[in-house]
């Protein structure tokens, strides 16, 4: 089933358009008929898609198997939190003279600092592991998001700047144009309770950064990471400055990555070490990997299977178990870590470019596609076809 | 310094970089012959050290003499290990052996995962106590102790090292692990099995993981679901560190990365005036990598090898 193109078929495309438009922005006043848990989970994967969208130009374009993405979520997170929150006023004496009202900043400076502050981290972790293959690059930047993270649980003493392992708490809703997401906000008599209003906030955010990666996707800059991927001796032949564009697509990717910590920070208003741990990038990871590497539809399916299946399993799991065996056999969070598991391992041996890849290039199957897709006949593709 | 803690922290360094030395063999071996890093040998260590456990609380009260008990345990653990990391080859990689580098990594992670949540299902997420099996009075070295327990560390892991090698350099098998490693298609031209060297190969790491995963539950006195992913990092440095792929190298690599730490651990608070504690002492293993890989990515005794892409 092909969206129908707004050349050939403008008024289906239009349509369908609308019908979408209208669905996402009704979604939250329909999950939220079932308690305001779901619209929470649904808020959530919006933020997990905005990450696995951003870890995809670094896995997906660029090749570069990236194990630490969730460092550069902490430090976004982290940045939010401090300098939205009592805790830097609390603890150093300079700080509440000059900010004599508090730590609260517009999201207008603190995000793009955060996106700013991630690309940093980015690069430096990107600078080092220029000259390293898969697997060794996998295990560094593994390395690079552990060393973060004990950095982030550690550094309460001997001067308490991220609170340690206590994390970081009354962090500031995000505040828009004086009006505040973390409270019920009414509209045109509709009450709009601070959840749904998250939801359209990160619903923007996440359509801003599908767009800009479909924008990359085509770009110069996308195709060298592209070229990258598929053969780093030539490009680099074909005068593409590798080292350049390998670390504009770690501070690039991690930039999303900030933006989203800011985001899970101002949503949470509360932050801890234990939120970034390795299991997290390997999630984020595994989001982008099962759903096609490289394909942002596949990715966004990946990130939003991956996140709401295991919260669905937590309220249905039980019930479940108990019709079935009389008795609850495995608990529903040792369920979810085993079915993880599972389906990474059974989808690398059955389908490794993920559950909804992106058409080869020079192959059959694309020119059969291009072929559809502009509507003309042409003769049968021959072995290779051409794009 | 003082020379007797400096004396103290090289030989608990010796006692962490031998565990290190036994599990980093096991990675490198396999790395040699399959160009694989394999993830989860970290948590075939862990589940020697759950079965290890599990064997002395069952035996704990039977009578027997303690270090036969101790023995008993190991020899039950390696069985497991093996069958357990031959189940994982055949299963995982062996169908991906042709597949780009990034699928058996994956599947590697997500076999991880299974294995430690069934661990945490079968012997539940608390740590359980591994009972002191020696005598603990300390043993003294000069200025400094070791307690019996490290000392049987010491030289296990020593008799298993010198094992492996005369293994690998001196009989038939090594000679066809070695083939296998350097030419997987001439080797079989030969006559060499590839498959069937590959299975002994993993088997024997997995037998040294299951050893060292005891040793390591018996140094803590504890074991748990989750013990195999960090000793797993560092062992896999230190595998990069004295060269992936040479078994010497291991050795050296995990020695040297145990006193590294040990002595890290032990001074970081004089070096950085108090700001970092001994609690940042696994940093000490990634910085460790990180270094490696970009200067001396070949490691200790490694050869230079060019970039591949």
């Amino acid at each position: 089933m092909q969206f129908p193109s707004f050349k050939d078929k403008p008024v289906a495309a239009y349509g369908a358009t609308a019908v979408i438009t209208l669905a996402l922005l009704a979604l939250p006043f329909l999950a939220g008929t079932q308690g305001n848990g779901w619209v929470r989970i649904i808020d959530f994967a919006l933020l997990y898609v905005m990450l696995a969208l951003g870890l995809n130009i670094v896995v997906g374009y660029a090749g570069l198997l990236d194990l630490g993405y969730v460092a550069f979520y902490a430090v976004g997170a982290y940045l939010y939190a401090l300098l939205s929150s009592p805790q830097l006023a609390e603890n150093f004496e300079f700080i509440r003279q000059m900010f004599p009202n508090g730590m609260h900043n517009s999201i207008w400076l603190v995000v793009p600092l955060g996106a700013g502050l991630a690309a940093l981290f980015g690069a430096l972790l990107g600078a080092p592991t220029l000259r390293l293959r898969g697997d060794y690059l996998a295990i560094v930047t593994l390395g690079f998001g552990e060393i973060v993270r004990i950095f982030l649980n550690n550094l309460n003493a001997p001067i308490n700047i991220t609170n340690g392992p206590q994390g970081i708490t009354n962090i500031d809703p995000i505040e828009i144009a004086g009006v505040s997401l973390g409270k019920t906000q009414t509209f045109f008599d509709i009450e709009v309770p601070s959840v749904y209003l998250y939801y359209y906030l990160f619903l923007i955010l996440a359509i801003i950064i599908i767009i800009v990666t479909i924008r990359l996707q085509d770009s110069r800059l996308g195709r060298a990471w592209m070229a990258i991927r598929e053969d780093e001796i030539a490009a680099k032949a074909m005068g593409i400055n590798t080292r350049n564009v390998k670390l504009l697509a770690f501070a690039m990717g991690a930039s999303f990555g900030g933006v989203a910590g800011a985001m899970f920070a101002s949503f949470q208003g509360f932050v801890s070490p234990e939120s970034f741990t390795l299991m997290e990038s390997v999630v984020i990871v595994s989001m982008v990997v099962l759903g096609g590497m490289g394909h942002v539809p596949g990715v966004i399916l990946g990130a939003i299977l991956l996140y709401a299946i295991p919260e669905v399993l937590r309220y249905v799991a039980k019930p479940a178990q108990l019709a079935i065996f009389g008795h609850e056999l495995i608990a529903p969070e040792a369920l979810r870590m085993l079915l993880f598991g599972l389906s990474m391992v059974l989808i690398m041996l059955y389908r490794p470019a993920g559950l909804w890849p992106a058409r080869q290039h020079g192959t059959a199957a694309d020119a059969a596609a291009d072929d559809k897709a502009s509507g003309e006949a042409k003769p049968a593709a021959t072995g290779s076809g051409q794009s | 310094m003082q020379f007797d803690i400096l004396l103290q922290q090289i030989l608990n360094g010796l006692v962490l970089g031998s565990v290190y030395a036994l599990i980093a063999l096991g990675y490198t071996m396999v790395y040699g012959i399959l160009q694989l890093i394999n993830f989860v040998h970290g948590d075939v260590l862990m589940v020697g050290a759950m079965v290890g456990v599990t064997v002395v609380g069952i035996l704990a009260t039977s009578g027997l003499p303690l270090p036969l008990i101790l023995v008993i345990a190991v020899a039950c653990a390696i069985p497991v290990c093996v069958i357990l990391s031959l189940l994982i080859e055949r299963v995982a990689y062996r169908p991906l052996r042709n597949a780009p580098k990034l699928a058996p990594l994956i599947t590697a992670i997500g076999l991880s995962i299974v294995i430690q949540t069934l661990a945490m299902i079968i012997w539940k997420p608390n740590p359980i106590v591994f009972p002191d099996l020696l005598p603990t009075k300390p043993i003294e070295i000069g200025p400094a102790l070791l307690a019996p327990k490290q000392m049987l560390i010491l030289v296990v892991s020593a008799v298993l090292m010198i094992g492996l090698l005369l293994l690998v350099n001196r009989t038939k098998l090594g000679r066809a692990m070695r083939a296998t490693a350097e030419n997987p298609r001439i080797a079989g031209l030969m006559g060499v099995n590839a498959n069937q060297v590959i299975a002994v190969t993993f088997a024997i790491g997995a037998s040294l993981a299951a050893v060292a995963g005891v040793l390591v539950a018996m140094n803590y006195n504890i074991a748990q679901f989750s013990m195999g992913f960090i000793p797993g990092l560092k062992a896999f440095t230190a595998a990069v560190l004295g060269g992936i792929g040479n078994l010497g190298g291991a050795v050296l690599g995990g020695l040297l990365l145990g006193i590294i730490e040990s002595l890290g651990a032990g001074y970081i608070g004089d070096i950085t005036g108090g700001f970092l504690g001994s609690n940042y002492q696994d940093i000490f293993a990634f910085v460790v990598l990180i270094l490696v890989l970009v200067f001396r990515p070949s490691g200790l005794m490694g050869e230079r090898v060019a970039d591949r892409a």
